[in-house]
């Protein structure tokens, strides 16, 4: 890790304590630990607190084993559905912070872009194709994007060649997006979507893919996880670079699948609902066993939502770490005026990056909307937040140069379980508010003390 | 100059520049040819960073004509200059910190798969190998450069400036954070590119490095050029007044700079 010792570190490695070489080892960034420890400790104690609470107080140990109120299948699923639209966007804020910027007009960019696309089937396409038509969930997808990617490049050209610092840019752009929300629809509620186009969202039966494929995309992670170990080992291989010791690489693989078969067990653990199972099994002729509608086995598995966060979240992250893109865009936060003078284009990329955070928008415009099954002017109100908190507990750096997709994503799971877990407990949303703010706010400082003491 | 001289593989002539009300050079003019190391010195201010930022692109003059080969040279920003040829060792060493040493080094010049993606052990693999020609006992391609030493961040400023065939070196202060040992490595090396028929500029505050480098001087003060001529022809005195007087000595030709004899 860069806290390595200076010059050679071949001589250093016998002396080395073995969680350190554990860590080198494993390239595990620690903050990421001190991440996921985070997520397991509100889980766990949102789960005993709720549990704690149900049974008036009392302490049943026995109670407390048996019953669970946040770490159910069900909160779960429906956790990480809520997730989805946050992490999206984090994942486009991480490389806009580590450019240095900031874009603060996501949240009213997504509640514009909700409200065009849900003008655009519920008043215009369905009219005119009929409400029937296949055509309007695809075409309200490409209006989104269309008019995400156009507002982003727009804050984009503002910034790298007009000039005008990002944060005044997107601080009017909050404002003008959120008045332009307001200006189309004049605070009418735009409802229903497209029943097809809702499915993105993941609420309506038919959102999510079910047993069978949850756990066939489990095993297909685990299968591209083993390839891709072996591809760069064998890329190492042929240039005859160190490579990462075997039982690291072990360690890796089964991490990543435990991970991905787990996600999948959890999801496939949620029935489907009651109501919805007893029609599917009237229309499939399929006789109801006497243990109830759950006898049926009929598993949501992954909802189409998670889908979507999954395959940003994928494509993303290949983009910052594979293309020529990712690579200018941290480098240029790293130091702006040496990648110009590398011969990097770095207004270019400034715009490109903010023209990919309004294709984001546009995609969590899409969930969100989907989701309430109806465009708000007040859609993506204060999402900004919400983002920037996510992508700085996932370890940015609000000084550029320094974050990572995952984490972001990771630390919009952090906030939402937080959340959730109080919306669970009932807390008041004032509570919730200031709880919410003040973790941010002491995340960021446990980070600054480790950073410190790594430096 | 002489007739039977070779062109002159850089010919900067006439070159402005004023910031705001400034001028940070003013019609200065100077050449370079293959094989040659040029000094360049002055004091802090003197306009020879300025100068040279604007052959390598970072800076757009106001006026005057480069011509590479003769030819006349468009340079309008760094692109433009690489593609002539002429690479850069800044005083900042202008690298992006937060990345590694082969990212650094093939910044704007990525290797890439035939799938367009970053090819990232063929990068690893061409900078242990420039790397290993610089600074064999350079190990950490894996960390930022950031939590680099100076010798080492130095060492890869240098590995990118030479590693893409440059024709033209510009290096500015490049020993500055080196020790004697790393500053006697970078002085093989100039002597070394030097028989490769590299024209490199030289920009120092060492006028001992200077003498022991180059075959002329040229020296700026108040953005101007005092004077310049071959090394052999001054005496370091005589180059000090030059750099403090702007007093031009009778080994040299005079610029435009020169202290009304």
């Amino acid at each position: 890790m860069s806290a390595a010792p200076e010059a050679s570190t071949a001589h250093l490695v016998a002396v080395e304590s073995p969680s350190k070489r554990f860590f080198r080892a494993t390239e595990i960034d620690t903050r990421l630990l001190g991440m996921v420890g985070a997520l397991i400790l509100i889980w766990v104690g949102m789960d005993l607190i709720g549990v704690w609470k149900d049974q008036g107080f009392t302490l049943n140990p026995l109670a407390i084993w048996d019953n669970h109120s946040f770490l159910t299948p069900r909160n779960l699923w429906n956790l990480l559905v809520q997730t989805s639209a946050i992490a999206v966007m984090s994942t486009g804020m991480v490389l806009i912070i580590v450019m240095r910027h900031i874009d603060l007009s996501v949240g009213s960019m997504l509640s514009f872009i909700g409200v065009i696309t849900g003008v655009a089937q519920v008043y215009w396409l369905s009219p005119w194709l009929g409400s029937e038509s296949p055509v309007i969930w695809i075409v309200g997808i490409l209006v989104a994007l269309g008019a995400g990617a156009l507002l982003g490049a727009f804050n984009g050209f503002l910034v790298a060649y007009a000039g005008i610092p990002s944060f005044i840019v997107t601080l009017g752009g909050l404002i003008v997006y959120s008045g332009a929300a307001w200006w189309v629809i004049r605070g009418e509620t735009v409802a229903p979507m497209d029943a097809n186009f809702e499915l993105i969202g993941g609420t309506p039966s038919g959102a999510w893919i079910g047993g069978k494929a949850s756990w066939a995309l489990a095993a297909f992670i685990c299968l591209a996880i083993v390839v891709g170990i072996f591809t760069n080992r064998s890329a190492r291989a042929r240039f005859k670079f160190p490579q990462r010791p075997i039982w690291a690489e072990v360690f890796l693989l089964v991490v990543g699948c435990a991970v991905a078969l787990g996600t999948a067990w959890v999801v496939n653990a949620y029935p489907w609902p009651a109501k919805v199972a007893e029609a599917y099994a009237a229309e499939h002729k399929i006789p109801i066993p006497p243990d109830g509608a759950d006898g049926l086995g009929l598993a949501h598995g992954f909802a189409i939502p998670m889908l979507i966060a999954l395959a940003v979240g994928v494509i993303m992250t290949f983009m910052a770490t594979r293309t020529r893109f990712g690579r200018y865009v941290y480098a240029i936060g790293g130091n702006p005026e040496a990648a110009e003078l590398a011969g990097v284009n770095t207004r270019f990329i400034t715009l490109l990056m903010f023209m990919t955070m309004g294709i984001l928008t546009a995609v969590s415009a899409c969930i969100t909307s989907a989701r309430l099954d109806a465009a708000t002017n007040s859609l993506g109100q204060t999402n900004e937040l919400y983002v920037i908190a996510a992508t700085v507990i996932g370890g940015t750096s609000l000084a550029g140069g320094v974050g990572t997709i995952y984490g972001a994503m990771l630390g919009a799971l952090v906030m939402q379980s937080l959340q959730s877990g109080m919306t669970l407990l009932n807390f008041d949303s004032a509570v919730k508010d200031v709880i919410v703010g003040s973790v941010l706010v002491f995340a960021v400082w446990v980070d600054q003390i480790y950073r410190r003491r790594q430096a | 100059m002489d007739a039977a001289k070779p062109l002159p593989l850089v010919e900067m002539k006439d070159v402005s520049i004023a910031f705001g009300g400034i001028k940070a050079v003013d019609h200065a003019s100077i050449d370079l040819y293959p094989g040659e190391v040029v000094g360049l010195l002055g004091h802090n201010g003197a306009g020879k960073s300025t100068l040279i930022k604007v052959l390598s692109g970072a800076y757009k003059r106001d006026g005057g004509t480069i011509l590479i080969n003769g030819e006349e040279a468009h340079i309008g920003n760094p692109r433009d200059a690489k593609r002539y040829g002429i690479e850069t060792i800044y005083q900042t060493l202008a690298l992006a910190d937060n990345v590694d040493a082969a990212a650094n080094l093939f910044l704007g010049r990525e290797l890439r798969t035939r799938w367009g993606t970053l090819d990232d052990v063929a990068m690893e693999a061409q900078a242990r190998r420039v790397m290993g020609r610089l600074n064999p006992n350079f190990r950490r391609f894996k960390d930022p450069v950031k939590s680099l030493s100076g010798g080492q961040r130095q060492s890869v400023a240098i590995a990118r400036a030479i590693h893409f065939n440059a024709r033209i070196l510009i290096m500015d202060e490049p020993t500055a954070a080196l020790g004697p040992q790393e500053t006697k490595q970078v002085g093989d090396l100039i002597k070394q590119l030097k028989a490769e028929g590299i024209g490199i500029f030289l920009i120092s505050h060492d006028i001992h490095d200077v003498f022991d480098l180059a075959d002329r001087v040229a020296v700026m003060k108040n953005g101007q050029v005092v004077g310049s001529g071959p090394v052999t022809a001054m005496t370091k005195d005589e180059v000090l007044g030059m750099i403090i007087l702007g007093k031009c000595p009778p080994g040299a030709t005079p610029g435009p700079g020169a202290m009304a004899a």
